[in-house]
């Protein structure tokens, strides 16, 4: 081999991996590209193949078909202990039988760098906490160990972090803030970071690029915004945040736009923004690109008339409502409490109303429930 | 009736306390007033009177200093030797048996449904003259017509690694069962190949088994007689071969009772030192 794969470096490339275990294929030919220093996210729910896929990459599997390269060196074999690639474990696996600093030092020694203590003061400061060097793992908090198996990944300069569902065991509020500290420390070491979780909140806030999965396959690769403005298919759309799928025919074009019938009423969308292949689709509107007015009020946009509010709850920011249409179907909208106008009631008829760019289309042969049930004895993978 | 709430635990303590001052304090009080007894002048085999006579003490060490040592040796050897057997045992159970583990567990402790005794005759048998181990070795001219197996210390020391073998394994299944294999993915993660990781990783993390495991090999082993008289010869006496003659057929019980109580503290002192030295703080 012309390089050596402890000193490769590069955008990590993926090309048609499959790795099945007896009849169940976990992952299915999937082609991905990782940009050198970008902060990728791997969404799905569990058993999507997102975890499968980090340990090829790191070296844990290996996959029945396909390749990875790192830059121009095919990893696809070499051992975990050769690959510059760096994990933290979901659990953080610190070494409970060592000290932090030599938890810390571990990857260092073995590779026989000299001058250890320099390297894991400077990592301990950058995770703020140089002052437990010498506690055992056991006598940390969780968000410490979190920390202290990040700082124990990235002493090492690795081509690539993999972080496997990282903040998994911290509760809500540490998660948060630790959320903004890993992009803050992304940032800082410039390393690439491959985050893999079921948490579209956290993948949002940290990613620059998230690849959702479902099923062994990749549904849309893309920013946040991509994502969440425009999901390609039913699963990315329910899966990040919520949407509201309606059924309906295109009946036209207009100049750049589509003109969609919704039983009976008619609306129009961008053309760019739809994904149907034929005439049949379902329009999508996310909760918060809804705007609610008594009927008879003037409204600007596509309307949706027809509607009885069926469910009100106050939520402080906002108000959510469940808005019943004349074809049986309960629409999901988000209203800002922001203009003093006070929450409308249950049983009051009103009009819906968007901006038409917010529209997005998918194929009208989709199974408007992908991604929405979360099963919750699944959540630990 | 409702009990004070303070009393509830001396309660619960008391049958274990009046069973341990029963038999054991009780008899080892016993024990040490027997240790420092002479004969009484003209009286009959086995009638002895206090006369603090602590040179008993000096006087067995002396005369059976042989057996004292041998002893110590052969308990290291069958340690070490079941040590070796064990880990990689322990380890494969450990990690590598999958749903055979509990068959595996179950082997590991069947021969304590036969008797201690028994198992040590079988072992007699088999590295007898007439078991299949010396004619096979003989016709492969790996041994002389004239040497045997038994009645040497190599027999007394297989026998004693392989009737204290599950003591040394099940402890080192335990440890090595309880180590998150994440932390061994870790090390592989953290550039260190297989050797280093069972260097660096699984080894110090089985510590506490491999203490715990060596304990309860070497301690009764460095008592046992019954390797010793079954598999064995006069050149291989073990002290406890000793202590079972002085005070079963010699009936000198005071001898008897000053050389169990030097075995004892030999073996406290032993037994201080190497955990000393071993550093298990986390000995669980």
């Amino acid at each position: 081999m012309a390089i050596d794969p402890i000193d490769a470096r590069g955008d990590l490339r993926l090309t048609r991996i499959t790795k099945t275990y007896g009849d169940f294929t976990a992952v299915d030919d999937l082609t991905l590209t990782i940009p050198k220093g970008s902060f990728f996210a791997l969404l799905g729910p569990s058993g999507c193949g997102k975890t499968t896929t980090l340990r090829m990459v790191a070296g844990l599997e290996e996959p029945t078909v396909g390749s990875i390269h790192l830059g121009d060196t095919d990893i696809t074999t070499t051992r975990p202990y050769q690959r510059p690639i760096n994990t933290v474990f979901q659990n953080y696996a610190l070494f409970p039988h060592l000290t932090i600093f030599e938890n810390i030092a571990f990857g260092l020694r073995r590779r026989g760098v000299k001058d250890v203590k320099e390297q894991v003061d400077k990592v301990l400061n950058l995770v703020e906490l140089p002052h437990l060097a010498e506690r055992k793992p056991t006598q940390l908090s969780g968000g410490q160990q979190q920390r202290i198996a990040l700082a124990r990944a990235i002493v090492n300069r690795p081509a690539l972090l993999l972080l496997d569902e990282p903040l998994g065991a911290l509760d809500l509020k540490l998660r948060r803030q630790m959320q903004i500290e890993l992009k803050w420390i992304q940032r800082e070491v410039g390393l690439t970071f491959v985050h893999v979780t079921h948490d579209q909140e956290e993948a949002m806030t940290m990613a620059d690029t998230i690849a959702v999965m479902n099923e062994g396959r990749i549904e849309q690769m893309g920013s946040p915004v991509d994502l969440y403005d425009d999901p390609e298919t039913a699963f990315v759309a329910n899966f990040l945040g919520q949407s509201n799928l309606i059924k309906g025919k295109i009946d036209g074009n207009d100049g750049d736009s589509l003109v969609i019938d919704l039983f009976g009423q008619k609306i129009s969308m961008p053309k760019s923004r739809s994904h149907a292949v034929d005439s049949s689709l379902y329009a999508g509107i996310r909760p918060e690109k809804f705007r609610i007015s008594r009927t008879g009020s003037t409204v600007r946009g596509n309307v949706l008339t027809g509607g009885r509010i069926e469910d009100v709850s106050y939520i402080g920011v906002s108000t959510q409502y469940v808005v019943a249409m004349p074809w049986g179907q309960e629409l999901m909208v988000f209203e800002q409490n922001d203009d003093g106008v006070p929450p409308f009631n249950k049983g009051e008829e009103v009009v819906i109303s968007w901006e038409p760019n917010f529209t997005f289309g998918l194929r009208g042969d989709e199974d408007i429930e992908a991604g929405t049930e979360v099963d919750p004895e699944q959540l630990d993978e | 009736m409702t009990l004070p709430k303070v009393r509830v635990p001396y309660l619960l303590l008391f049958p274990g306390f009046a069973f341990l001052f029963t038999f054991f304090i009780l008899p080892i009080m016993n024990l040490a007033q027997t240790s420092t007894q002479t004969a009484i002048v003209g009286g009959d085999t086995g009638q002895y009177e206090q006369s603090f006579a602590f040179s008993n003490y000096i006087d067995a060490f002396l005369e059976n200093r042989e057996q004292f040592y041998r002893s110590f040796i052969y308990a290291s050897l069958a340690t070490i030797f079941a040590l070796a057997i064990a880990y990689p045992l322990a380890y494969a159970i450990a990690f590598k048996s999958g749903k055979f583990k509990n068959i595996l567990l179950v082997l590991v402790v069947a021969p304590f449904f036969t008797s201690f005794l028994l198992r040590t005759v079988a072992w007699k048998q088999i590295l007898g003259e007439e078991g299949f181990l010396v004619p096979t070795l003989r016709s492969l001219n790996l041994m002389g017509e004239q040497t045997t197996i038994t009645s040497t210390a190599v027999a007394v020391v297989a026998g004693m690694t392989y009737n204290f073998l599950p003591f040394m394994t099940l402890p080192l299944y335990a440890s090595l069962e309880r180590i998150d294999p994440r932390t061994i993915e870790a090390s592989g993660d953290l550039y260190a190949n297989a050797i280093t990781t069972f260097r660096k990783v699984t080894v110090p993390l089985s510590m506490p088994g491999v203490v715990a495991g060596t304990l309860l090999t070497f301690i009764p082993a460095a008592g046992d007689y019954v390797n010793a008289s079954i598999l064995g010869s006069p050149n291989t006496k073990m002290i406890g071969n000793v202590i079972e003659s002085r005070y079963f057929k010699i009936v000198d019980y005071p001898t008897a009772a000053a050389l169990s109580f030097t075995l004892m503290a030999a073996i406290l002192i032993l037994v201080t030192l190497y955990i000393r030295k071993a550093g298990t703080d986390e000995l669980v």
